[in-house]
């Protein structure tokens, strides 16, 4: 009889050989924007966020606000607070507080999708397991991408600059060719993007609070025109 | 330098405080299921508006020169058209930028 501490273990192996390889480039992204190999571990080990870290690696690089910063880890990461309340129906109810902000810790998105397909109720020493692998596998990933970065050729360092940008796409694309209401927030999100970006009267934006404009606006007018029915949970 | 060093670990350190709050919270004092179907269909939407405002039009500048980058996205999305996963779709990206870099100067040469 495993442990629950084993089996989450081993059910986060998966996750984390998935973050070795997203997290590699997101340290080749931390040291081109400036930050030292260090920095980018430690980002990594005390954030465990792809879309986030990689926002605010870009503000730092621009030298954008703390308020800016705020702003944008805010409307990025507010998914998380979804997943955290859904979490939280599934955790023992004797579970401690002091517990319940452990577990907080490392709720990336595809932890929450293994915990919430575990068949039981989630213990402590399941999602200690579950989220250690993945901690470890994503802040190496970011030391080895890092390393790498400072020391291989800009041809092959510019290569790897697009490798974030293809997981991206390899996470909108799909969805959106399957859900129209998705091509369509996709579509919005992409042509306010640009518009920011490319029209002059718009220069003064920053990329963080356009990054936040782009978002909430999309997913706002997505949300009244094609809201959500409920879900085939 | 060592003072742009230090605002480097604050905003590191702004950025995690936000982001573990986000997750703490809504674990720890509201344990209540969002009913609002409205809210419920932003937070549904965020990741997607949010991953493509981020890519474009930023993955154009990403490399070396404008036309590498539009081979590497254009790979990215014909290969996501097709699901592959992503890994495949981030090296496939990240190949295509390599080649035409490396074709390019050829090019010009010829030319």
């Amino acid at each position: 009889m495993k442990s629950e501490f084993q089996k989450g273990l081993r059910d986060g192996v998966p996750i984390a050989l998935g973050y070795l390889s997203v997290s590699f480039s997101v340290g080749i992204m931390a040291v081109s924007g400036g930050l030292s190999v260090f920095q980018g571990a430690l980002m990594s080990l005390t954030n465990v966020t792809s879309a986030g870290q990689f926002a605010g690696i870009q503000i730092i690089t621009a030298g954008g606000t703390v308020l800016e910063l705020i702003l944008t880890q805010f409307v990025i990461n507010l998914r998380y607070a979804l997943m955290s309340l859904s979490l939280s129906q599934k955790l023992s109810e004797e579970m401690p507080l002091w517990q319940r902000m452990v577990v907080a810790f490392a709720n990336t998105d595809e932890i929450f999708a293994v915990a919430m397909n575990h068949a039981k109720s989630l213990t402590f020493s399941y999602m200690l397991g579950l989220q250690s692998l993945p901690i470890l596998g994503w802040t190496g990933g970011t030391i080895l991408g890092a390393a790498a970065g400072e020391l291989l050729p800009k041809s092959l360092g510019n290569a790897l600059s697009v490798a974030l940008y293809g997981m991206f796409i390899a996470v909108v694309v799909p969805v959106a060719k399957k859900l129209k209401p998705v091509f369509w927030v996709v579509a919005m999100a992409a042509l306010l993007s640009c518009l920011i970006y490319y029209v002059p009267l718009f220069s003064g934006i920053s990329a963080g609070i356009s990054i936040i404009i782009c978002t909430v606006a999309a997913a706002a007018v997505g949300a009244v025109l094609f809201p959500v029915e409920e879900e085939k949970e | 330098m060592s003072g742009s060093n230090h605002l480097i670990y604050l905003y590191i350190a702004v950025m995690a405080i936000v982001t573990y709050l986000i997750r703490m919270i809504p674990l720890t004092v509201f344990r209540k299921k969002v009913e609002n179907k409205y809210i419920k269909s932003f937070l549904y939407y965020v990741p997607y508006a949010c991953l493509t405002a981020m890519t474009l039009p930023a993955v154009l500048y990403a490399t070396g020169s404008l036309w590498s980058a539009l081979a590497g996205a254009a790979v990215a999305i014909i290969l996501a058209l097709k699901d592959r996963s992503l890994v495949m779709v981030a090296a496939g990206a990240c190949a295509a930028v390599f080649v035409v870099e490396q074709i390019l100067p050829l090019l010009h040469e010829l030319l």
